[in-house]
């Protein structure tokens, strides 16, 4: 970073997870030595997300074990925290941030990371149901341990089959509850991976004596003191002192949109991170923003985009060239199976599923259109993830024969295309 | 108690003291530069990789199977490779010398 250009000057990031608190770590690092000031509406020092449905939820550790940094490592850098402070608004023309309590903090740089918040579908009877919560925050995580502490056989309904709803299914069941989930589409996962997936969450979760069913539509919740009616349109009915929705998310895109930023499917912003106003930048899940990959604009629900453009935007902003060209990656832990999935499938038109002899639950499914390698779900398989990351980086042609049989030994020399 | 000594790509050699997690827990809070821990240690991410002194192998151990598999992303893995988020402390590994990985 060139000379001393920035002492005087401010940089604001609104949203203080995995995407905000990493921008502020790096954007020292790179030499930043004005101000850095992190405000989330969450009250709470920021945390890992995706242990909330997984590790974290069965565990009986406190949220101060679940840190993305200490308090003290914001000290030590430099980096002011506004805790449970919510900005009202973006005022472009004077770059100032404007906070509910009225005062305004001036920016030079300014980095949205808002993220996304839990969709709260709009069936009756939601608003008054006893013990509904997301599963988004500590504080829904709070909520969930307090009801399943306070409810001896307690009962949980799950309204969503996606990877959250399916971990937080898992996580409860260990803890003793009894839980069914209840899904809309035909197959659980059904957004995001191939039926053989599906198939094999759907068992793994009867398996372990969770009931997951599909076709279900839920169109009411009854309330009757202690206890709810999860109603769906095929007339069947769950009863439940505990609900769990996992619908989905809302981008929370409202600042930039009231800011007269750029939105598509989320915030738009380029290869480096910026959005449509020079001086701002956004980051993370609310981002809407090209791949190079896959040659297509997207927006991506994870911790890997948000610490990836979090680098982007710091370098960036620290006058370095820079330019997002990252492939993204995922993870789910649901019971013993360790999921982790590389790439995105969509427009996929061929599966090859990878069995590996003599290791029942250690598979991977692998995703084509044509002789492109698009992504890869690993089961108990991190060789089949590694695999996977370096074929798609590298643009490798895949022998599609020997991938598919159990027999050929697994490496990466008999699997490229000859 | 276990002291740990960390050697960081610049060279720099800081020694921090842990009672109980995982390596690489101590590291993020302590800011180790290179050492990131993104997945927040559950062996998905491949961001706390370190090179332990060999001397030092017989304390940590070696990696596990999954370990080894994800360290392959890293063209820098060798026998001395692990990813800390897999190494707990105890009094077992007071005194090993960890290189972080470039």
């Amino acid at each position: 970073m060139s000379e001393s250009k920035n002492t005087d000057q401010n940089c604001v990031v609104i949203g203080a997870s995995h995407a905000g608190v990493n921008f502020a770590f790096v954007l020292r690092r790179e030499g930043w030595q004005g101000s850095i000031t992190l405000i989330d509406i969450d009250p709470t020092l920021p945390y890992h997300r995706p242990p909330l449905s997984k590790a974290y939820l069965t565990s009986e550790d406190g949220i101060e074990k679940n840190l993305l940094k200490s308090e003290e490592s914001y000290k030590k850098e430099n980096i002011e925290l506004k805790l449970g402070v919510w900005v009202d608004a973006i005022d472009r023309e004077n770059k100032k941030v404007v906070l509910a309590d009225g005062t305004t903090l001036d920016y030079d740089k300014l980095v949205i990371a808002t993220g996304a918040r839990p969709i709260m579908p709009p069936i009756p009877g939601l608003d008054t149901a006893k013990n509904l919560f997301p599963l988004r925050s500590a504080a829904d995580v709070a909520n969930i341990r307090k009801t399943v502490v306070e409810n001896e056989a307690l009962k949980v309904v799950v309204i969503g089959g996606g990877y959250i709803g399916l971990e937080t299914a898992a996580s409860l069941k260990k803890l003793g509850a009894s839980v069914t989930v209840l899904e809309r589409e035909s197959r659980i996962l059904a957004r995001v991976t191939a039926p053989e997936m599906s198939a094999f969450f759907q068992k793994l979760h009867s398996d372990n004596d969770v009931a997951v069913l599909t076709e279900k539509n839920v169109i009411s919740i009854e309330n009757n003191q202690n206890k709810n009616t999860v109603v769906c349109s095929d007339g069947t009915r769950y009863e439940a002192n505990m609900i769990v929705v996992g619908v989905g998310i809302h981008v929370n895109k409202e600042l930039a949109e009231k800011a007269g930023l750029t939105i598509e499917n989320g915030i738009q912003v380029n290869e480096m991170a910026q959005t449509s106003d020079p001086s701002i930048y956004a980051i993370g899940d609310c981002t809407f923003h090209h791949n190079i990959h896959y040659n297509r604009h997207i927006r991506l629900e994870s911790v890997q985009n948000a610490v990836d453009q979090a680098k982007i935007a710091a370098a960036a902003i620290a006058g370095k060239e820079c330019c997002y060209n990252a492939i993204p990656w995922f993870w789910s832990d649901q019971y013993d199976v360790k999921l982790q999935m590389v790439g995105l499938s969509e427009g996929y038109d061929e599966v090859v599923v990878r069995e590996e002899a003599d290791k029942p639950n250690c598979f991977s499914v692998w995703y084509f259109k044509g002789d492109t390698l698009l992504s890869v779900d690993a089961v108990n398989n991190a060789k089949a993830y590694v695999y996977g990351t370096k074929f798609i980086k590298g643009g490798e042609k895949i022998d599609k024969k020997k991938l598919s049989d159990p027999t050929a030994e697994f490496k990466p020399a008999n699997l490229i295309a000859q | 108690m276990a002291k740990i000594t960390f050697i960081t790509s610049d060279e720099e050699t800081i020694t921090l003291e842990g009672t109980s997690g995982s390596v690489m827990a101590l590291a993020v809070d302590n800011g180790i530069p290179g050492i990131d821990g993104d997945c927040g240690g559950v062996c998905s991410c491949a961001t706390c990789h370190v090179h332990v002194a060999p001397e030092d192998m017989e304390k940590t151990g070696s990696a596990s199977e999954i370990e080894t598999d994800m360290l392959e992303l890293d063209d820098n893995a060798d026998e001395y490779s692990r990813l800390c988020c897999q190494i707990d402390i105890t009094d077992a590994i007071d005194g090993v010398v960890l290189k972080v990985a470039k």
